[in-house]
């Protein structure tokens, strides 16, 4: 089938930017998104123009790496699937598909549609762990775990880090990001001991980071690759009301 | 021959189960406020380098820890899929450290290094216990308890899994780990940083040269030692599982530096991958070893038999793997269903639109435990299958077909996981050691935990304590020629300007390999692809093409270096082939088989680990075959049988 892409190009952070208008020709339906993507930059090479720069890196899912806004959505049309896993077949001959990266004032343009997510390291660093160092841990099974509990933690610590869920956000919020940690821990024995401490920190850094607040639009669970539930939100904010008063 | 005198693996004697405990206090100790004198340069965030990493900051060394990716989450282990072995024994099926030890040096054809070995199986429980320490959510039993899996090569359930997201919930776990060493600042996090050269100093590995490849900036990094966790090397077939950034780089810069390589020619076919669809296909995915507990392998009895594989009775389908190995049935290893699988689609029994795939079929299963127990196991893996085929795996059965998966070879390192350069450490799927000619399922996750979480911190300890080092720092003499090096090397493939774009020149290389270094190899099919990738590398440094300039976040620069050292690694990769004239594991000469197509080893000639030392400079390759002879004191050499 044939396309017309209108695709972001901004050359650094300092750059006002601009769509590039690109038709791309006999793209297969079996085609993944970023495969598309590819034949445009081979293109663009032989025309010797600069290839249009993408994160990308395991084109299964599951590293994060992937972004772009398509239509308006973050990671494409598609629920529950990262562009990466797009494929053509979701798209029909003729389509203008018009291509944007995550915008939002704490992921800066690095370059086209690569933008900088490093403030999501830093929120770990502020709190997303679980202090036991190499070599002090008990039998694994000591612990026992119940199946609902042990279930609902591993659906939080599914997410990816990719960050579309503070691309849709109209306050540009990282709650879900945030509150998927916090429930992943705080669900299991293991992260009680650092649970008051992680939720506050966790937020703190989130905020100084430039996040905006969550407004319950649940908007990030609708785009998230992951479907990482509303529900950790609620989880994250139970906690954060009840050790922020505490700590007063 | 006699082992080479550099090729010393170190590993103590005595009884096998005491080895490393022996070792252990045998090793010289630093004092915990000398700790923070030293610095260590870890390249990579994978499972072993962010381990590494973790561990060595607990211990009070000061880390730097340098990856490509904007995050050090994002490294490749993030992709495993399966499990992780541990020899816990908690299913009370007979499972033992000496069990996995044995699966393990049997499983890897009798070319993997018995105290290596015995020590990973030891190790395995504690990474275990630790991880969940750490937060990983592992999966459960309704009692609270942790739940197994079975995996190719074993007849016990040893594989701790996180639904077909194990890789991600451990890498998750010592990523955070690190972090929380960042925070303390105990660990200095360079992200987009890519190492083109080793430093040396009175011959021991001093820091790094990197590229930040944002801004294109040449930077030094100085240290007391140089741990590699850069993963393996898959991508010199242009499409593999790997992701599309994992590269040979910074391991093939060391061995230029001088560090051995050791069995470049060991490389793992995964026997279940998507098969491809299209020449514009950029990498290929994998589908869970774990899917073999539950799905059943066919093709057609018929050649060329094109019905959909509804319309195929029973009784003319062929369970081959079934039918050929009644024990083991679909759980063979790796290397045996690999093969087989081709065997089928060379006798045009292959199936679906290219005739390259078999099936793999779940309604059996689907029938037994119906289908909210499958979801329940493999959800994750039927939709992502569905989303690239556009099939419902519940409904058709998949079809799969074998895919570069893994690389055994890598540098060689001794019984402390140092190569041949002193004070270089090598970690992970890096280094060649625990997996033999063929790596066993959820192995690898099991190697990359041990050796950053509980094998490195005590062997690197050992050199800080014993290594002469005199104090350096980045205006050394030998970081600045290091600079230059890197610099004239960048500059000269900038001014090719050529007609071809890295991409086309690295799938022809992928092309050239997988046809005669791929599934089976032959002499005359080896000789050619050497001649194949002699020319295509004068082709590269003649006509590739890269558009733009290098101060700002060039995707193109990035592909081109790690084409340009994957163009010179494919022709070890097919010597070492060449000259291992034996079948063994993953490598199958076909010139060396048993009347029934298995592998043949020979052992008189070729129980050694071949290291192949460099000895050409620049663009102009030379190399040495060394041997580290293997002794088998436990697991006695025997042609494997999984019948």
């Amino acid at each position: 089938m044939n396309l017309k892409l209108k695709i972001w190009r901004q050359k650094g952070p300092g750059d006002k930017g601009h769509f590039m208008d690109f038709e791309a020709k006999e793209i297969s339906t079996d085609m993944s998104f970023l495969e598309m993507m590819d034949v445009v930059n081979e293109q663009l090479i032989r025309e010797n123009k600069d290839p249009v720069e993408f994160d990308h890196d395991c084109r299964e899912g599951i590293c994060g790496a992937c972004s772009m806004v398509i239509n308006g959505n973050p990671h494409g049309p598609q629920m529950a699937t990262a562009t990466c896993q797009l494929h053509m077949r979701s798209f029909k001959d003729g389509d203008t598909i018009v291509v944007e990266p995550f915008r939002a004032k704490a992921f800066p343009i690095v370059r086209d549609l690569v933008v900088d997510r490093s403030a999501f390291d830093r929120i770990i660093k502020a709190g997303g762990f679980i202090s036991a160092n190499t070599g002090s841990a008990q039998d694994a099974n000591d612990l026992p775990v119940g199946k609902e509990e042990a279930d609902l933690a591993f659906a939080a610590a599914t997410c990816i880090g990719c960050g579309a869920c503070v691309a849709t956000c109209k306050n540009a919020s990282a709650s879900l990001f945030v509150a998927a940690k916090v429930a992943h821990l705080s669900l299991l024995p293991q992260g009680q001991a650092e649970r008051e401490q992680r939720v506050i920190k966790m937020v703190a850094a989130m905020d100084a980071e430039g996040f905006g607040a969550c407004t319950n639009t649940q908007a990030c669970s609708a785009v998230c690759p992951k479907e990482i539930s509303q529900e950790n939100i609620a989880r994250m904010n139970r906690d954060f009301a009840k050790y922020s008063a505490k700590s007063r | 021959m006699a082992t080479h005198e550099k090729l010393k693996s170190n590993s103590p004697s005595g009884p096998i189960e005491n080895r490393w405990d022996k070792h252990r206090f045998d090793m010289k100790l630093v004092n915990p406020a000398n700790k923070r004198k030293h610095t260590i340069i870890i390249i990579g965030t994978g499972l072993a380098g962010a381990s590494a990493a973790a561990s060595l900051a607990e211990l009070g060394y000061h880390v730097k820890s340098f990856c490509i990716n904007d995050s050090p989450r994002r490294a490749h282990s993030i992709a495993a899929q399966g499990g992780i072995n541990a020899a816990k024994n908690y299913q009370n099926d007979g499972d033992s450290v000496y069990r996995l030890f044995y699966d393990t040096v049997k499983g890897g054809d009798f070319r993997s290094r018995e105290s290596n070995v015995y020590r990973l199986s030891q190790i395995s429980p504690a990474i275990i216990d630790h991880c969940v320490a750490l937060g990983v959510p592992f999966a459960r039993e309704y009692g609270g308890l942790l739940d197994n899996r079975s995996f190719g090569g074993a007849q016990v359930s040893r594989t701790f899994y996180a639904r077909g997201q194990t890789g991600q919930q451990l890498l998750l776990g010592a990523y955070s780990a690190m972090m929380r060493q960042v925070a303390q600042k105990n660990v200095e996090m360079y992200p987009r940083r890519e190492m083109l050269d080793l430093v040396l100093i009175n011959g021991q590995a001093r820091g790094i040269t990197v590229r930040n490849l944002l801004t294109g900036e040449i930077e030094s990094h100085a240290g007391d030692a140089v741990i590699l966790a850069s993963g393996g090397y898959g991508n010199v077939y242009y499409l593999s599982t790997n992701a599309m950034n994992s590269n040979a780089s910074a391991s093939w810069r060391c061995h230029k530096k001088g560090a051995f390589f050791a069995n470049p020619c060991f490389t793992q076919i995964h026997p279940t991958c998507i098969p491809r669809s299209g020449h514009y296909q950029s990498k290929l995915t994998l589908m869970s070893e774990s899917l073999r507990n539950d799905g059943r392998v066919w093709v057609p009895k018929n050649k060329g038999d094109r019905r959909p594989p509804n319309e195929i009775p029973e009784s003319e389908r062929d369970y081959y793997l079934e039918r050929i190995y009644p024990s083991f049935g679909n759980l063979v290893p790796r290397d045996v269903a690999s093969r087989q699988a081709k065997f089928r689609v060379d006798e045009q029994r292959g199936v679906g639109p290219t005739s390259e795939a078999v099936y793999l079929d779940f309604a059996d299963a689907i029938k037994r435990l119906g289908e909210e127990k499958i979801s329940e196991k493999y959800g994750n893996l039927f939709e992502m299958y569905e989303k690239i085929t556009g099939e419902n795996p519940y409904k058709v059965p998949m079809r799969i077909y074998p895919a570069v998966h893994y690389t055994m070879g890598g540098l060689w390192v001794d019984y402390n996981l140092q190569s041949t350069i002193p004070g270089l450490h090598v970690l992970g799927e890096a280094n060649f050691s625990d997996h033999g000619a063929n790596r066993l399922g959820a192995s690898a996750l099991m190697q990359g935990l041990a050796d950053g979480y509980f094998i490195i911190p005590y062997t690197l300890g050992h050199y800080i304590a014993t290594a002469k080092m005199e104090k350096i720092t980045t205006d050394h003499e030998a970081f600045k020629e290091s600079r230059e090096e890197v610099t004239q090397r960048l500059n000269k493939l900038l001014s090719i300007k050529g007609k071809r774009s890295v991409d086309d020149i690295h799938k022809e290389l992928g092309a050239i390999m997988w046809e005669h270094v791929g599934m089976s190899r032959n002499a005359e099919g080896l000789k050619q692809a050497v001649e194949k990738v002699r020319k295509l590398r004068e082709e590269f440094w003649q006509n590739v093409k890269i558009p733009g300039t290098p101060d700002y976040k060039n995707s193109e620069i990035e592909k081109a270096t790690r084409l340009a050292d994957f163009l010179e690694l494919g022709e070890l990769m097919a010597e070492d082939a060449l000259e291992r004239a034996e079948s063994c594991g993953g490598h199958f000469r076909e010139e060396y088989q048993t009347p029934e197509h298995e592998a043949l080893r020979r052992d008189e000639g070729f129980s050694h680990v071949a290291a192949w030392e460099f000895e050409g400079s620049g663009t102009s390759m030379k190399w040495a075959r060394h041997q580290e002879e293997l002794e088998f004191e436990y697991v006695h050499p025997s042609q494997r049988s999984y019948k």
